[in-house]
C-alpha cells in the first residue's frame, strides 16, 4: 500500500483519513525546541468537501489516496449514472449522482470534463469552464431591444436556467460560464 | 526554480528587515559589553554531538592533514558543551552569537540553519537570569511589552485545568482526543512528554498570542534536559522558557554541574535513540571531563535571534527575516 511520510506533506497531496480520500490544503511544522515534532495539517475531505484540521507526529507514514484527475468525455446519462470515456484508451467510467452533484446541469454530450477518480471510480465531476448550450425556452424579447439590460430567464437543453439578455431567443446557442452560471455571449457561428 | 525565473537569486528578507537584523545584533553586543559579559567563539564543527532525542545533528566529513581517511564531524545544535568548557576553565560570564544547525526542522518558525544567542551567568539562579532576559528583550523590541512569569503547572492549570505533573497519559490523551487534534490510526507518542508537548504547542501557545513576554518555569523532571533538579514533591527541573506573544523564543537552565548525573542522562538518551532506531552520536567526553573538573554554579539561556526578529519586524514566516533560507541557500 502506497504511503507518504509527513516530510512529503504539501498542498495538493492526496491522503486517506478515516477511510475517506482527502487533499492537503496547508501543512505546518510545529516543534518545541526540546520536544516532539508535529505536522499540523488542514485537509479537505474530497467526498464531503469539508475542511478539517489534524495533527500528525512528524515522521509518521500516512496511507496515500489513489486519487487522480483525468479529462474524460461525457457520453450520456442512463437515468441513474452519467457515463464518461477516456478519449485515448476508450475506457468508460460511470459517475453516480453524488459524484456529479450540481454539475449535471452543464453536462452536454461530447464535452470534456475534469473527473477526479478515486480507486478508478469518479469522485467528483467538473464541467468545462465554458459550455455552449441551446435555449429550449425563453419569453420572446421586446422588439428592437439590443442592449441586453435587464434580462430574462432562459431554460437550456440540459435543464439549467440562466439569465440572458432580452434579444436572445429560443433555439439560439449561447456560451455560459459554469463557475458562475452566467451568460457570456451568443455562441459564434462556426 | 529555474535560473531565468524572477526572484531566482534575490534575497527573501527585505532590506528593511536586514537592517533590523543588523541593529538587533549591534544592540545585543552593546548590551553584553555594558554588562561585562565576554563574547566568545566556539567551533561549529565537533567530534561529538548532542544525544538529545528531540534533536538531530547535521554532519559532514573532514579529510586532510591528520585525517587521511577522513573523519566525521558534527555541526553543533547549540554551543552549550563548548561554552561550559570555557566556564569550567574560569571564563566568567560569557555570550556567543552563532549559527547552529538542526536536521529535520523546516517550517514557518524553523530553518535548519539559524542564529542563536547563548549566554551564561555564574552565580545567577534562573529567576535572576529571567530578569536579565527580560531587560535585554525589552530593550530590543520597538515598544515594551507586558511581562508575566508562570510555572509550567500554573500554565496547564489555567488553560486546560489539568496538573501536568500528575495527570496520567490517559487524561492527557483524552484532552487531545476531545479537541480532535490527532490523525487517524493508532497515534503513538513517546511517553507523557509527547502528550504534554502536543497540548502545549496546540492548545496553550495559541492562547498566548497577545500576552507579551511570558516566562514559564519549573518543568517536569522528564523534561530537565541539562537543567538541575530541585528536590520536592514533585521534584522539578530548574528550567525556563520565554514565549513572546506565543512564540517560543528562549530556553534556560540552572545548569547541571554533576558529571555523573550528566553522563547518566546522556546514556539514557542514547538508549532511547537506540529504541527509536535513530543515530547514536558520540558522547562529548571533553564536556563531561570539564564538568568533572568543576563547572561554576551558573544559569544559562539560548535565545532564537531569527524568531525575535520575526516579532520585532512583525514577520509571519521565518523566511521573511532570512536573506537566504534553505530553499534559496
Amino acid at each position: 500500500m502506497a504511503s507518504y511520510s509527513t516530510n512529503e506533506f504539501k498542498g495538493g497531496l492526496k491522503i486517506m483519513l478515516d477511510g475517506d480520500p482527502c487533499s492537503i490544503i496547508e501543512n505546518e511544522f510545529v516543534k518545541p525546541g526540546k520536544g516532539q515534532a508535529f505536522n499540523r495539517v488542514k485537509i479537505r475531505n474530497l467526498k464531503t468537501g469539508r475542511v478539517i484540521e489534524r495533527t500528525f507526529k512528524s515522521g509518521e507514514n500516512v496511507e496515500a489516496a489513489d486519487v487522480m484527475e483525468v479529462e474524460l468525455q461525457y457520453l450520456y446519462n442512463d437515468g441513474e449514472f452519467w457515463h464518461f470515456m477516456d478519449q485515448e484508451s476508450y475506457e468508460q467510467f460511470a459517475a453516480d449522482a453524488k459524484a456529479v452533484g450540481d454539475s449535471f446541469k452543464w453536462l452536454k454530450d461530447g464535452d470534456v470534463c475534469t473527473v477526479m477518480l478515486w480507486n478508478g471510480n469518479p469522485l467528483t465531476v467538473d464541467p468545462p469552464n465554458f459550455v455552449i448550450l441551446s435555449i429550449t425556452e425563453t419569453d420572446p424579447g421586446l422588439k428592437g431591444d439590443t442592449s441586453g439590460g435587464g434580462g430574462k430567464p432562459a431554460t437550456l437543453e440540459t435543464g439549467a436556467v440562466v439569465r440572458v439578455p432580452l434579444f436572445v431567443q429560443s433555439g439560439e446557442a449561447i456560451k455560459v460560464d459554469t463557475r458562475t452560471g452566467s451568460y457570456v455571449s451568443r455562441a459564434k457561428e462556426e | 526554480m529555474s535560473p531565468t525565473e524572477p526572484g531566482f537569486w534575490q534575497p527573501i528578507a527585505s532590506l528593511e528587515r536586514l537592517q533590523s537584523r543588523a541593529e538587533t545584533m549591534a544592540g545585543i553586543r552593546r548590551f553584553f559589553h555594558r554588562s561585562g559579559v565576554m563574547e566568545v567563539e566556539t567551533p561549529a564543527c565537533s567530534a561529538a554531538a548532542t544525544t538529545d532525542p528531540a534533536l538531530d545533528s547535521l554532519s559532514s566529513r573532514y579529510t586532510g592533514p591528520g585525517a587521511s581517511d577522513g573523519r566525521e564531524i558534527y555541526l553543533h545544535t547549540s554551543p552549550e558543551f563548548a561554552m561550559k568548557r570555557l566556564l569550567a576553565a574560569g571564563s566568567g560570564p560569557i555570550y556567543q552569537i552563532c549559527k547552529v544547525f538542526r536536521d529535520g526542522e523546516l517550517g514557518r518558525f524553523h530553518n535548519p540553519e539559524f542564529t542563536l544567542l547563548e549566554w551564561y551567568r555564574p552565580g545567577y539562579d534562573i529567576q535572576q537570569l529571567m530578569g536579565e532576559v527580560e531587560v535585554l528583550v525589552q530593550s530590543l523590541l520597538p515598544t515594551p511589552r507586558s511581562v508575566e512569569r508562570v510555572s509550567y503547572q500554573g500554565l496547564f492549570q489555567r488553560f486546560l485545568g489539568i496538573d501536568p505533573h500528575r495527570a496520567s497519559i490517559e487524561t492527557l490523551r483524552r484532552q487531545v482526543v476531545e479537541r480532535g487534534l490527532l490523525g487517524s490510526g493508532n497515534v503513538d507518542l513517546p511517553g507523557r512528554d509527547g502528550w504534554l508537548e502536543l497540548l502545549l504547542t496546540h492548545c496553550i501557545e495559541p492562547q498566548l498570542a497577545d500576552s507579551g513576554l511570558c516566562f514559564v518555569y519549573d518543568y517536569p523532571l522528564s523534561q530537565a534536559s541539562l537543567a538541575r533538579i530541585r528536590p520536592g514533591d514533585p521534584p522539578l527541573a530548574e528550567r525556563f522558557e520565554l514565549y513572546l506573544d506565543g512564540l517560543e523564543l528562549a530556553n534556560g537552565f540552572q545548569e547541571l554541574a554533576d558529571a555523573a548525573e550528566q553522563r547518566h542522562r546522556f546514556e539514557q538518551e542514547l538508549e532511547r535513540r537506540q529504541r527509536e532506531g535513530r543515530t547514536q552520536p558520540p558522547l562529548d567526553e571533553r564536556f563531561l571531563a570539564a564538568l568533572k573538573a568543576g563547572l561554576p554554579d551558573c544559569s544559562g539561556v539560548a535565545l532564537g535571534v531569527d524568531r525575535l526578529l520575526m516579532r520585532i519586524t512583525e514577520a509571519n514566516h521565518i523566511n521573511e527575516v532570512l536573506a537566504f533560507p534553505l530553499e534559496k541557500a
